[in-house]
């Protein structure tokens, strides 16, 4: 049966499973959004094409499954660009297919045309362009294959106007097994002598710490390091990336290090005598200054991507594999070993637990709302199962911090790029994704207004997240930065607090919109928006512009010299 | 007088490595891995590109990287995530047997011709074309000799145009234990 290169491509993205598609038309991709009326793939008009990436990446990394893009040439494709650098940096399965002018005008300077495979060479794990229409089944199933397995990551596939408009003889995709990509070959499997080695080297650690990153989480291994830690008794500490992968109620848990880490977890680090890195990357917003990164620690550096071993911090056992078979096959051969007495690392692991808990002091009457204390009503009042996804700045770290997290993949942000608003299209295509879950968008005011407009793709297309606005009126991390380190001279980061009115906006775009002053209104105004299914609510929390996160390391200083809450300081 | 071709290699780092890389034969795959190389701040010195003797559908490249510009570990490692490349043999200089090929026009009137001819001998090298006052010269050898020869033309000739390959290497037969 003959078909055009456009239904040859729905019919090779419904072959690989999928049920849905953030896109937007235009005139390169136009013969595809023929098809698309007939397919059982669902299509969510988005409002701007960032929107559809970064909800695809929501999509993602809720379910686990790849999210799907689909956007025209030139602008429409460069509008994608900043979801696929943020997919490469968070390794999300990410496939963006853009459309491209007709393979005969490529080069010329076309209307609407951009080398989008070669602005994305650097931000992709692999990019095609479609030359022959016979190709189509078999490079999106090399592109679900590249962006799914190994470290996941983001791909593009570019696709001219006359390829989707050539006739073709329909040829169902190979599978995977079947893919002739001789250079591409991850290795999942950890080798089983480094792995008795790291076992051994575990169990004679006096101060050992799990250093668990996202990995854990994009190899589904959350079960296999609850068994692990709890066979070796190590405590763990999760990354931004890794919220969730392990529970925070958990006895073991040390919560989050890094930049805005907990004193714990950041110290922790510093005196171990052994870290394990499973699925982490020793990042420069977890280790600080990296001279003075963890002194006194031999290190044990699990990852899918060789690349990582050694990049960073020399590994003295580097295992390349799946973080959860090998933290698995580390269980495993732990069961078997008596484990040092560390009693003496609990005793003072819990008392800086005691010591310098994560801490904010509550609004006095009158005051504004604390960003900390919403934070907590938001997370004791909404349903356990609860997904949170966060923008990029102060309301982030507030919310990696003060949600307490206890199942894998509740928690979702822009970890490495750091995304100002990634929120908004993120909770839509996380709801897109788990429709029978409560959605927590929790935001900025600087972020809400990058993203805003995808609020009404969500009230149209009956997806009703709740997005609640930490608003300072400031852009608060960089305020933040400012008066510590600029001597309070506040540059650019005053938003003002009631243009736009973020109550009339959210109506304007067919959602609920609450505004919450008083402390006293916080929790019926959560409770409110909880009850409400059927269209999206925005809730404007006025909160205090002069509230910082602590701790803070400085940037360029060593993690020893982490600053606490001005309430835990010497004399305080 | 021709000085002896020998010496050291100036035109490359005292600390490099020679990547063989065989890579698919698909659109874009040099602009990828010069890509990789720009972004994560890896020198090239030299690049060589030819078709895979082996099979039509590989390229082997031949790159000599700085490995003072970052550890070879880490330039192997971002190498290979590169989808179309296939394996990569890493060598250091004394593991490896290297040639380069040099093409150079000279000017060089009739007094100075036997000179010319001569230290072409010494070297190994041969006139590929000429006319009345110049001559293109070929010479393959090691990038060492190369280095010496090009020097020799540059101070004791005008030269108008000078050509190099950049180097190709294959492992030694008999590496240093």
């Amino acid at each position: 049966m003959k078909i055009t290169g456009a239904q040859s491509l729905i019919k090779s993205l419904e072959a690989q499973g999928v049920e849905v598609i953030f896109g937007l038309p235009g005139g390169a991709i136009l013969p595809v959004y023929d098809p698309i009326i007939d397919s059982t793939i669902r299509h969510i008009l988005v409002r701007h094409e960032q929107g559809a990436g970064h909800m695809a990446e929501g999509y993602a990394q809720a379910t686990g499954r790849p999210g799907v893009a689909l956007v025209t040439s030139g602008p429409g494709a460069t509008n994608i660009v900043t979801p696929i650098s943020n997919a490469y940096m968070d390794s999300i399965p990410l496939v963006v297919i853009t459309g491209q002018v007709p393979t005969a005008a490529i080069g010329t300077d076309a209307f609407q045309e951009c080398d989008i495979t070669g602005i994305t060479q650097g931000i992709t794990k692999h990019n095609w362009l479609i030359t022959d229409v016979a190709d189509i089944p078999t490079v999106i199933a090399e592109a679900f294959y590249v962006a799914t397995t190994g470290r996941p990551g983001p791909v593009l596939v570019d696709f001219p106007k006359d390829i989707a408009q050539t006739e073709v003889e329909w040829v169902d995709p190979p599978s995977f097994d079947e893919l002739d990509l001789p250079g591409y070959k991850p290795q999942l499997d950890g080798d089983a002598e480094l792995i008795e080695a790291a076992a051994q080297m575990m169990a004679t650690a006096e101060r050992p710490v799990l250093y668990v990153g996202g990995g854990i989480l994009k190899a589904r291994g959350a079960g296999a390091l609850r068994t692990l830690a709890e066979t070796t008794g190590i405590p763990v500490v999760t990354t931004l990336m890794a919220r969730g992968a392990f529970p925070d109620s958990h006895e073991l848990c040390l919560g989050m290090p890094g930049m805005h880490g907990n004193y714990t977890a950041i110290t922790a680090m510093q005196e171990a005598d052994l870290l394990v890195s499973l699925g982490a990357r020793f990042d420069d917003r977890v280790t600080g200054k990296l001279d003075g990164f963890a002194p006194k620690a031999q290190i044990i550096h699990v990852d899918i991507d060789p690349a990582e071993l050694n990049k960073v911090r020399r590994a003295d056992i580097g295992i390349v594999g799946d973080a959860g078979r090998v933290t698995e096959a580390l269980a495993t051969v732990s069961a078997s070993k008596t484990q040092t007495d560390r009693s003496a690392w609990w005793a003072q692991l819990s008392e800086w637990q005691e010591r310098y808990p994560l801490t904010f002091e509550p609004a006095e009457e009158g005051q504004a709302l604390k960003p900390q204390a919403v934070i907590e009503a938001l997370a004791a009042h909404s349903p356990a199962d609860t997904i949170v996804v966060a923008g990029v700045g102060q309301h982030q770290m507030w919310a990696a911090q003060h949600w307490r997290y206890e199942t894998p993949y509740t928690w979702i942000n822009s970890g490495g790029a750091g995304t100002m608003g990634f929120a908004v299209p993120g909770a839509i295509g996380a709801k897109v994704g788990e429709p029978g879950r409560t959605v927590w968008g929790i935001d900025g005011d600087g972020c809400f207004q990058m993203t805003a407009q995808e609020l009404v793709t969500a009230r149209v297309e009956g997806i009703p997240v709740k997005i609640a606005i930490l608003n300072n009126s400031y852009l608060g991390m960089v305020r933040q930065w400012q008066e510590m380190f600029y001597e309070e001279r506040y540059s650019e980061v005053y938003l003002t607090p009631d243009v736009p009115n973020f109550v009339m906006l959210a109506e304007a775009m067919g959602c609920v919109g609450i505004r919450v002053d008083r402390p006293e209104d916080v929790i019926p105004a959560i409770e409110r928006a909880n009850a409400i299914n059927d269209r999206p609510v925005v809730i404007d929390f006025r909160t205090d512009a002069s509230e910082k996160v602590f701790p803070m390391v400085p940037a360029g200083a060593s993690n020893s010299d982490v600053v606490v809450h001005p309430t835990q300081r010497e004399g305080a | 007088m021709a000085e002896p071709f020998s010496g050291t290699t100036e035109h490359t780092p005292v600390s490099h490595h020679i990547l063989s890389v065989l890579v698919e034969n698909k659109a874009g795959v040099l602009s990828r891995i010069a890509g990789l190389f720009s972004r994560r701040g890896f020198n090239i010195f030299s690049l060589a590109v030819a078709p895979a003797a082996e099979d039509q559908r590989f390229s082997r490249l031949t790159i000599v990287v700085d490995a003072e510009s970052a550890p070879i570990a880490q330039v192997v490692g971002q190498l290979n995530k590169l989808i179309n490349v296939v394996e990569i043999n890493d060598m250091r200089p004394d593991e490896a047997t290297e040639r380069e090929l040099l093409l150079a026009t000279v000017s060089v009137d009739d007094e100075g011709r036997a000179a010319l001819l001569n230290s072409m001998a010494h070297a190994g090298a041969s006139i590929v074309d000429f006319s009345a006052n110049s001559v293109t010269i070929s010479l393959s050898g090691t990038p060492a000799a190369v280095d010496a020869f090009e020097r020799h033309l540059e101070a004791n000739y005008a030269p108008v145009e000078v050509q190099r390959t950049g180097r190709v290497a294959l492992p030694r037969l008999n590496p240093p234990a």
